[in-house]
């Protein structure tokens, strides 16, 4: 009999072994998908229970987790809430719903990363609570503030780019919210708030920086003089013809300069790329256009960061120059029309860029994150995503946008004893649409600092009578001045 | 003189060592585990009041102390009864017991439930009875032999306490499964008490039997079958097992009742096609009964644990009544248990329902991870080993029958019910022994503790034969 029982052991012990499988697949192999599902409410119900951590700006918490004495535990509380509403989002405790840094960085904040997992082990032996991590941003509060006030009841966003590092020291984006209305503990009392943020004109909820995908329009002319000036065939020097109107080759359209004139800065019916671009003149940079061709200039786009979905944490919108085959696609796409579409940040970055000597920096809004004990755990450093142009090609593409601040088409960014390099844009969207309004440059243009991009949406307010000198443009000084003043 | 004197006490203590030495290191070391076993029942007491109120207080500290007492009292009635006995089994037993209180008893707390509407309550008062009935038990059968004498009676009251619960007056509809009976204030499940009486008369009955059944019969097939004579009390229980499983709604009884069945009959005759015959009707069967349950109204609830099985993340199955939402939520709590687990008192184990006591391994492998969960297992195995150990050694057929049926059926149940929340296998709803909510299932797991543990000490105590 001891045969048969050695074989009933055998089974007993295969049994046995199918239990030890099975529990070892279930919490540890496919435990994140049994936790990520959404039926599985005790990774929510354990996120009250933690101390979140703060958001932090300059040293001060603009986002920070109050004891509470409802079943939540702990109230959200955003300290000058609308001010900072684009960069911390928000995060809703009965829904568990989160937007912004609070949630592309939930897991630093609620103490659930991967790099927390040796407190969570400590925690588990000392019955401690667990406490979330502090994230610290780049913000800085002067161009917060700066950028804030400067864009007012104006639909659009302003973001401010450190030149040597990416760091974001600004990014608002109107009409802004207060988070706090969202952060209730009262589920009636946020359905309300909710509705109404989401009913509102604006999308005060969605952050415009990050996350609008605008018609760049004459914003675009710096990648395309950067494309031309590249290659290698063109020199700021080189001259296109210059008529008053254009018809774009194979069609019947006709298109104009804004002035609805030949190029301000031409002569014997030439203009030169240094003139098109300082007076932002369409008609030489759709001739400009189609010598470079499409896909000369869609390198050169992807090369400043353009088809690229950068996370600062949280994720950007892909700005998008498509390529196009079309002759008149490609002429009316190198003034940024056609399907070119871009972030506030992207344009940011472009300027940041040919500011930093062609080199794009990645852009980041997380300056370190602090455990509970103080201690850094993550600490921001400077990344290159690659080079967009070389240094001489950047100092050409200044010069040009210095004398366009100066002299062109972007005389209302000027700054006494400053010099600032920049750009104008006033875009189409369509048959009597508002236009879209950009300013985005850098200062000081000799020893650039910080650059910057302003989105001004719905044509703010003025239809299309509005440009990116009139509207755009003294929004970017304010906030220049601002900061080089601080 | 000092010299002399001690020589003299070695030298006595030297001519009885043979025959008490052995024995009293077995139980010393039975101590040393029994202490220590209960000092991680204790740490978890502890746990979990630190986990769920942050602080410790005193309130099962008399039930602890009392609980300590008897288990101290069943090692001491070893001592004087069955010196010889196996040291790991009254330790592992101890060890499954607390453990299964402090997570009753943190369920409790969430449910703010104290006094009689405790389930840590009741359960602490029926570890008392059920540790009363093994001391009972080893004091009563001196020698396992003797039950060999009652093997058609407990055939008999294997049927009774298998079928009392269809009665009208005492049995109750509890879950949907009638397997309970009720008496006064105290639910209790005799069909947990039949595992014991089921495994005496298997091995009883095998005993006698086995010759015939594994010499005499007809072929047929390829297979002998045996005679109409010997297969007659096999039938019956066949047709219980059926019963049960039709008529009380219980799978996992069923289930194991069959299991326990097969392992005996193959152990005591050695035909492994009876065993896979008997595999492959249960396979088969539960498959036909999925089938059928299309036709049969009283069996849908089979149809429904396949499908639950089969599809428990299924949004429909997820919502339906009796779906497979009490199933993934154990497999959530699971999850979010971990590696490391949440620890004592600092998970959510009470999402789940019942988690108490069909679902307290979830809620163990939730607040201990599966490293708690492993340890569990790994005293389970331990157990299940100790048992067949006494199987091997066992010298007498009968001692070797009921030791493998006692420990299979703890391996099955083990098997059953953890592979059912683990999804080896559908869900059946029976317990996990010593550490479920349940007065009849922990009686039985004790009084199994004690007739294993006298079995051992039998066994020990026999003359060996040269090897």
């Amino acid at each position: 009999m001891n045969r048969e029982l050695k074989r009933v052991s055998v089974v007993v012990l295969m049994m046995f072994v199918a239990l030890f499988v099975a529990s070892s697949a279930i919490q540890v192999g496919y435990a994140d998908a049994l936790g990520n599902d959404p039926r599985n409410t005790r990774a929510i119900n354990d996120s009250y229970n933690v101390q979140r951590g703060s958001i932090i700006v300059d040293g001060k918490a603009i986002a920070e987790s109050r004891p509470s004495d409802d079943r939540y535990k702990y109230q959200r509380v955003y300290t000058n809430g609308e001010l900072y509403s684009s960069v911390t989002g928000y995060l809703s405790s009965v829904t568990g719903a989160a937007t912004g840094i609070e949630s592309a960085m939930n897991q630093e904040l609620s103490g659930t990363s991967a790099s927390d997992f040796f407190t969570r082990l400590k925690n588990t032996f000392t019955g401690k609570h667990p406490q979330g991590n502090s994230v610290e941003l780049t913000i800085d509060p002067v161009a917060q503030r700066a950028a804030f006030e400067a864009l007012g009841n104006l639909q659009g966003s302003v973001v401010v780019e450190e030149v040597k590092t990416g760091r974001i020291l600004a990014m608002v984006s109107k009409p802004d919210y207060d988070p706090n209305q969202l952060a209730v503990h009262d589920y009636s009392a946020y359905l309300k708030a909710y509705q109404q943020l989401e009913s509102q004109d604006g999308s005060p909820l969605v952050n415009k920086a990050i996350t609008d995908l605008n018609p760049p329009g004459s914003t675009f002319k710096p990648v395309v003089t950067s494309a031309a000036l590249s290659s290698g065939k063109y020199t700021k020097d080189s001259t296109f013809p210059n008529p008053s109107s254009y018809q774009l080759p194979g069609t019947s359209t006709v298109i104009h300069n804004d002035t609805g004139a030949a190029c301000s800065g031409g002569s014997k019916g030439k203009v030169s790329i240094e003139m098109a671009q300082i007076w932002s003149c369409n008609i030489p940079f759709a001739e400009l256009g189609l010598k470079v061709g499409s896909d000369a200039i869609k390198k050169q786009a992807e090369a400043y960061g353009w088809g690229h979905q950068f996370e600062i944490p949280m994720t950007v919108s892909t700005s998008q120059y498509p390529g196009y085959d079309d002759p008149a696609e490609v002429a009316q796409s190198a003034f940024g029309q056609q399907s070119d579409r871009a972030t506030a940040l992207q344009i940011c970055m472009d300027s940041a860029a040919i500011a930093n000597g062609g080199v794009v920096m990645e852009p980041n809004l997380v300056e370190s994150v602090i455990t509970p004990d103080l201690q850094k755990q993550q600490q921001f450093s400077p990344t290159e995503y690659g080079r967009a142009t070389s240094e001489s090609v950047a100092k050409t593409v200044t010069q040009m946008m210095v004398r366009g601040v100066n002299e062109g088409t972007g005389t209302n960014a000027r700054i006494n004893g400053v010099s600032v390099a920049g750009k104008t844009g006033t875009a189409q969207n369509g048959e009597g649409d508002p236009y879209t309004l950009w300013f985005t440059g850098f200062a000081p243009a000799d020893n650039p600092d910080i650059a910057i991009s302003v989105v001004v949406e719905d044509g703010g307010g003025l239809g299309q009578s509005g440009t990116g000198n009139s509207v755009a443009a003294p929004i970017a000084r304010t906030v220049l001045e601002a900061v080089l003043n601080e | 003189m000092a010299e002399s004197t001690r020589t003299g006490f070695v030298g006595t203590m030297t001519s009885v060592v043979p025959r008490i030495r052995m024995p009293r290191r077995l139980r010393n070391l039975e101590l040393g585990l029994l202490v220590f076993a209960f000092a991680i029942d204790v740490a978890a007491e502890v746990l979990v009041q630190l986990g769920t109120k942050g602080q410790i207080d005193g309130s099962l500290a008399f039930y602890g102390i009392a609980l300590g007492v008897l288990a101290f009292g069943l090692h001491i009635t070893l001592r004087f009864t069955a010196p010889d006995a196996d040291p790991f089994i009254l330790p592992i037993a101890t060890v499954l017991n607390g453990i299964g209180i402090a997570e009753i008893y943190r369920i409790d707390i969430h449910k703010a439930a104290s006094g009689w509407d405790a389930a840590s309550v009741r359960q602490i008062v029926w570890t008392a009875i059920a540790i009363v009935c093994a001391i009972v038990v080893l004091v009563v059968v001196r020698n396992h032999r003797m039950l060999q004498r009652y093997t058609y009676l407990s055939g008999l009251l294997s049927l009774v306490l298998v079928f009392i619960p269809l009665l009208p007056v005492i049995g109750t509809k509890n879950e949907s499964a009638k397997v309970w009976i009720q008496i006064g204030p105290l639910n209790f499940q005799p069909g947990e008490i039949a595992k014991i009486t089921l495994a005496v008369f298997f091995a009883g009955y095998l005993v006698q039997r086995r010759e015939s059944l594994a010499a005499v019969g007809t072929r047929f097939l390829g297979v002998t079958f045996p005679r109409a004579r010997d297969l007659g009390p096999i039938a019956v229980i066949w047709l219980m097992t059926l019963a049960v499983i039709l008529f009380e709604r219980d799978l996992g009884t069923g289930l194991l009742y069959f299991g326990l069945f097969l392992a005996v009959i193959y152990v005591a005759t050695g035909r492994t096609s009876w065993a896979l015959m008997g595999v492959a009707a249960l396979v088969g069967g539960a498959f036909a009964v999925d089938w059928l349950s299309s036709v049969l109204p009283k069996l849908g609830y089979v149809h429904g644990r396949f499908e639950n099985w089969l599809h428990p993340f299924s949004q429909h199955q997820y919502d339906s009544v009796g779906g497979s939402g009490q199933l993934v939520q154990g497999l959530f709590g699971l999850a979010h248990g971990g590696l490391l687990g949440t620890g004592l008192g600092q998970g959510q184990p009470y999402i789940t329902p019942v988690a108490d006591s069909d679902y307290i391994v979830a809620s163990i492998g939730e607040e201990l991870g599966l490293i708690g969960l492993f340890a569990i297992l790994g005293l389970y195995m331990i157990f299940v080993a100790r048992a067949f150990r006494i199987g091997f050694a066992s010298e007498d057929d009968f001692g070797k029958l009921l030791a493998v049926g006692l420990g299979f059926v703890v391996a099955l149940q083990t098997f059953v019910v953890i592979g059912g929340i683990t999804r080896v296998i559908p869900v059946t709803g029976l317990t996990a022994p010593f550490l479920a909510a349940g007065g009849s299932s922990l009686v039985a797991n004790w009084v199994i503790s004690a007739l294993l543990l006298r079995l051992s000490d039998t066994v020990r105590n026999q003359p060996r034969q040269a090897s």
